[in-house]
């Protein structure tokens, strides 16, 4: 497998070379890795990376990948258009 | 923490705390520990809108602004950073939607252009000439300043924390400040949860998180916490170059250089410690800012999430050394705007540390502002 070619996440055209260089520098979490790369910031939102990143983040230290800490799971769940959001908006629907 | 004794301990791993670092760093005092309790950017920081602008009504603002301006034009060099920054200097359009508002920006452009900050009034044809798919419907007019844009924060904090590594900073993440040790009404050490270590200086840039940490040592600083969200959607082609932010309407939305639109509007809602996102500001802020920009209308919202305002009164920083602590410094209540004049506020923190001269006043930044009446007051900000 060359980690040059093998994409981990899609959506940012992010290359297993580039996660290990980041992980090298220091950066030890997925959250880290997410900010600095933009790692599962896509449309996806990480479906594909994270748990990739977990499982080099647990060889690299050795730790069970239930260790390693996850970032934030953040809404919405699938893209959705701002036009179907913005018709969905009542003056004061949030009181209800 | 890899010793017992530092010379000085910054307390936060934001934009505000890593400046400082290296700021001082620059200056000779190498003998540093910074503690984050997350990682670098994980609070405020990492969740602002990024957005820089010079476009202020208070002298005092426009100044730090301008000088903060300059510095992120070349932080990579500044700082010896090898990736990107991603400053984007395509400019702000603050939109004026009463009249009120619009002869403020008038007042506010002659602060700007007697300290020379190159931004000018235009009419609704012009705005529609900066931004073609703007909706100038209620608009009286709007200023632009081509100088302003945004910054990639996190980049932006690592640029900062690894020239402060470089000098000998030494930062400790994932590490929590659980108490403080005063001896003589002087700051004699830190306790965490990794274990305690002395220091002369203490610099508290924790943001919402300050307060509490100056309660610790008995000093009282008046800022509270407000949730601000924001949101961001899939990548587009380039549709507009500049930030649009209105005050009245409480908005701001910008395309960053990746391609997708990062956006929010204000809240009215009470402090809180609050970090989540929520379905009401989802439907809100894609209403409002439709409106305004109904392009925007078929666009995918990939994401949203929360932050926090550090609010102080006047909506302007704190800077405070305590009482009953002495050597024990907040730095704090920025209320939305640290991102853009942290390069600033740092210079002048570490100048006052060191005993340098700045050509501000750090007292004017005192809490006791607030009992003197003497405010630093701002009439543009959100």
């Amino acid at each position: 497998m060359s980690d040059s070619n093998t994409i981990l996440c899609r959506c940012e055209d992010l290359t297993r070379e580039r996660i290990l260089e980041c992980i090298h520098q220091g950066y030890c979490t997925i959250d880290e890795i997410k900010r600095v790369t933009r790692a599962g910031m896509g449309p996806c939102q990480g479906r594909t990376c994270r748990m990739l990143i977990a499982q080099e983040l647990s060889n690299y230290y050795h730790i069970p990948m239930e260790e390693v800490m996850m970032s934030s799971f953040r809404p919405p769940i699938k893209p959705i258009p701002m036009g179907v959001l913005a018709d969905a908006y009542e003056e004061g629907g949030d009181q209800k | 923490m890899k010793k017992k004794a530092y010379d000085v301990v910054i307390i936060g791993g934001g934009i505000v705390g890593c400046a400082t670092a290296f700021e001082l760093a620059k200056r000779g005092v190498t003998d540093v520990l910074l503690v984050e309790k997350g990682f670098l950017t994980s609070g405020a920081t990492g969740r602002c809108g990024a957005g820089i602008r010079q476009q202020w009504g208070s002298e005092l603002n426009a100044q730090i602004a301008l000088e903060s301006t300059q510095i992120f034009e070349n932080l990579e060099e500044y700082t010896g950073y090898q990736h990107s920054c991603e400053l984007h200097q395509g400019g702000y359009l603050l939109v004026a939607y009463t009249e009120k508002e619009w002869a403020q920006f008038q007042e506010n452009l002659k602060v700007q252009h007697a300290l020379g900050i190159d931004a000018r009034a235009v009419d609704l044809k012009e705005a529609k000439e900066i931004v073609p798919i703007l909706n100038t419907d209620g608009m009286f007019g709007a200023t632009f300043c081509q100088k302003d844009g945004h910054a990639n924060p996190f980049h932006c904090t690592q640029a900062y924390a690894q020239g402060a590594q470089r000098m000998g900073v030494e930062i400790a993440t994932y590490t929590t400040v659980t108490g403080f040790q005063v001896k003589g009404g002087h700051i004699a050490a830190v306790e965490t949860d990794k274990g305690t270590v002395e220091a002369r200086l203490v610099i508290n840039c924790a943001n919402v998180r300050a307060p509490g940490l100056a309660k610790m040592v008995g000093q009282d600083v008046p800022v509270t916490s407000e949730r601000h969200q924001a949101l961001v959607t899939e990548p587009v082609a380039p549709l507009m170059d500049c930030m649009v932010m209105s005050f009245v309407r409480s908005y701001y939305v910008q395309q960053v250089p990746h391609g997708s639109f990062v956006m929010g509007i204000g809240p009215q809602e009470e402090p809180s410690f609050n970090f989540q996102s929520s379905w009401q500001f989802l439907e809100k802020n894609c209403a409002v800012i439709c409106e305004a920009l109904p392009a925007l209308r078929k666009l995918r919202v990939v994401r949203q999430w929360a932050g926090q305002y550090d609010l102080s009164p006047d909506r302007n920083p704190v800077i405070d050394e305590a009482e009953q602590a002495k050597g024990f410094y907040s730095v704090c209540g920025f209320s939305g705007h640290g991102f853009m004049v942290s390069p600033r506020v740092a210079i002048l923190v570490a100048n006052h540390l060191t005993g340098q001269e700045d050509s501000l006043d750090i007292r004017r930044f005192s809490a006791k502002r607030y009992e003197t009446g003497e405010l630093l007051l701002e009439p543009a900000v959100v």
